[in-house]
């Protein structure tokens, strides 16, 4: 029964993931650029959702809401300001320019919110799901995260493969010259995918935060870091293999910290990703194999 | 008079080295003055080995990224090998050796060693992966060796070294010494890093660089990065060049690593992660890919910026975040570029003009 309940965490700090290598993977299959600032919109949305939440008490869903306006709002800024000039630039200087960005969003939330860590309110009541005559308890948050990524990725996967906006972005992707002979508006598909990448950004701040409710201006480099792992482990650039690396680095994570050690969970997580991609140097669904976004 | 001239006269990349080794030692001099006379804040000197050991870091990734052209994020692991490897033998060594300098170098070469072994081992499968996979492999790469120097510990007795991993299960006798205490990392270390040493390291990571850059090695390299397909062509064995690269790299990041290490009397595993990787891409970035003087000159001012804009107070690491968008974004701008290199060239107008008509008056 442990193996099982370990095995629902995982795929429950997996989706966690998941949702945050989605906006990396869009980003760099569009832009071809590691938005590095991506783990500081995170926590920009979770510090967003808990003062809308404590100081203003409003209701939870308005909270998140409100972070998802904030955080799209943030991310075209940051589009336009650090990253729109540097189109022709060499991706080196664009990946320095995000370490500016990333280092001016954790720096401003430092002055403006303080180094002390807030304890993120419950949003979701704390009931729990008693199974097996109790022997497995799931907690509502657990729930919640793992449907609103499998409703999130269904989503995506239907925006992009039907909807204008969706076949613009994997037009762009493929061939940004060609799409604008196609009379395809670049900027504009440029600036909505850092538009959904940062919505999405804001619900994986709220969700983080309710399963690991300490918040600080610190709090999203390091899931930042290994969503970015999860979204190379499953190929970038692709939604599934997004889907699928987040998941299983967070099972991977959970049955390392479970069975093997929880010092080293960390080690494990980043050694399986090595070597996943010396086996397969294009990570799990390669760039070939699924169509690009 | 014509052939005095023509002896004088230096090609550009001996000019370029002679430069870069005037400003290292012009520098040194300057700050041993200052030093001196008392001008210098004690804040300052504390910085005075980082510097170098930021240098060397810089020039060592500038090996990697800008000249081999592999972009690397986790060269804050090798810096981390070196400075725990220089530090344990500097400790185990202490009674034995008695001058500083004689300790430091042994403890130089065994840090550097132990990187380079890593970095050989870890390139022969990573280096076939290319650019931003290879960025996040190597990223992995720091942050495994962060976790398991994490978990390390190291001590001494009578009856010689004692390894533990995971727990401390050392079990010293009575007056033995821990060097590396896992996660309180190492503590009581002999503090026998000197500016001068720094300075003299940094003088000979330039020159070993540039005697690559000038050899056949060096041009084979910058081949293999200008076009891959085409330096295999004519004959270039890539991998072993890549490697052999990839493994000095490392070699003489562990040897930043020492010099930082012992520096400090106590450092822990954690200060060497992600951040200091990308601290170190950073300078190697803003000086320029390719560019030794860039890089001493990037991690110079760059580790002084935030002691500069102290004044700012808690304002400081917002203003250099500033600062670093600004100047990627300047740097990159066609349109200030075009209209700089205009400048430039209206200046070398202007003086050759000048010249020429001061010889002409001449004769």
């Amino acid at each position: 029964m442990s193996f099982l309940s370990h095995l629902i965490n995982g795929i429950s700090l997996g989706s966690i993931y998941a949702i945050i290598a989605l906006g990396y993977t869009m980003v760099y299959g569009i832009a071809k650029m590691l938005n590095f600032a991506h783990g500081d919109v995170i926590m920009v949305g979770a510090y967003v959702c808990f003062f809308a939440l404590n100081s203003f008490g409003l209701p939870p869903v308005v909270g998140v809401l409100l972070a998802m306006l904030i955080c799209t709002a943030l991310g075209i800024l940051i589009e336009r300001l650090a990253y729109k000039p540097l189109r022709a630039a060499p991706s080196l200087a664009v990946l320095i320019t995000a370490i500016g960005v990333s280092y001016f969003l954790q720096n401003g939330a430092l002055l403006l919110w303080g180094s002390n860590s807030k304890v993120f309110p419950s949003i979701f009541n704390n009931a729990a799901l008693h199974l097996f005559d109790g022997q497995l308890t799931i907690g509502v948050t657990t729930l919640i995260t793992i449907a609103a990524c499998v409703v999130i990725m269904i989503g995506l996967t239907l925006f992009t493969g039907n909807t204008k906006m969706g076949k613009a972005m994997r037009a762009c992707s493929e061939d940004k010259d060609a799409a604008i002979l196609m009379g395809i508006n670049v900027n504009r598909t440029i600036s909505v995918t850092f538009a959904i990448g940062s919505a999405l950004a804001a619900i994986a701040g709220v969700l983080l935060c309710s399963a690991y409710p300490l918040l600080q201006p610190t709090t999203g480099s390091m899931p930042g870091i290994k969503a970015f792992t999860a979204a190379v482990f499953g190929g970038i650039g692709s939604i599934p293999g997004a889907f699928l690396g987040g998941i299983l680095l967070g099972i991977i994570e959970i049955f390392a910290k479970a069975y093997l050690s929880t010092e080293l969970s960390d080690a494990i997580v980043f050694l399986v990703l090595i070597l996943v991609l010396l086996i397969k140097p294009t990570g799990l669904l390669g760039k070939k194999t699924v169509v690009k976004v | 008079m014509e052939q005095m001239k023509k002896k004088l006269h230096l090609g550009k990349t001996n000019r370029e080295k002679v430069t870069t080794f005037g400003l290292v030692i012009a520098l040194y001099v300057f700050v041993e003055i200052l030093q001196r006379t008392g001008n210098l804040s004690n804040l300052m000197r504390g910085q005075l080995v980082p510097i170098c050991a930021y240098m060397i870091m810089a020039l060592s990734l500038n090996l990697t990224v800008g000249i081999l052209g592999e972009l690397s994020l986790g060269h804050a692991g090798f810096v981390s090998i070196g400075a725990f490897t220089g530090v344990t033998v500097a400790s185990l060594l202490r009674p034995v050796v008695s001058q500083n300098w004689i300790l430091f170098v042994i403890a130089l070469v065994a840090g550097g060693t132990l990187a380079g072994i890593v970095g050989f081992l870890i390139g022969i499968p990573v280096l076939r992966l290319r650019g931003d996979y290879l960025a996040i492999v190597t990223l992995a790469f720091g942050e495994i060796v962060k976790s398991l120097v994490n978990n390390l510990y190291i001590g001494f007795d009578q009856n010689g070294i004692h390894f533990a991993f995971l727990h401390d299960t050392l079990n010293l006798a009575e007056g033995g010494k821990k060097i590396i205490a896992g996660p309180m990392g190492a503590t009581t270390i002999p503090k026998v890093s000197t500016f001068l040493a720094g300075v003299l390291l940094v003088l000979f990571c330039l020159y070993f660089l540039y005697r690559l850059l000038g050899s056949k090695m060096g041009r084979a390299i910058k081949a293999m990065r200008d076009n891959s397909i085409a330096a295999e062509s004519v004959g270039i064995n890539i991998t072993r060049y890549k490697l052999t690269a990839f493994t000095m790299s490392a070699f003489m990041a562990g040897m930043g690593g020492v010099l930082f290490g012992l520096n400090y009397s106590s450092i822990i595993a954690g200060k060497f992660n992600v951040d200091l990787s990308i601290l170190i891409l950073v300078f190697v970035v803003l000086g320029g890919l390719g560019n030794l003087r860039g890089s001493i000159i990037a991690a110079g001012v760059l580790t002084v910026l935030p002691e500069l804009l102290r004044s700012l107070r808690d304002y400081r690491m917002l203003a250099y975040s500033i600062v670093l968008i600004a100047i990627m974004l300047i740097t990159n701008n066609q349109i200030l570029v075009q209209w700089w290199t205009q400048r430039k060239k209206d200046l070398k107008n202007m003086f050759t003009r000048l010249r020429k008509s001061g010889q002409g008056g001449e004769g």
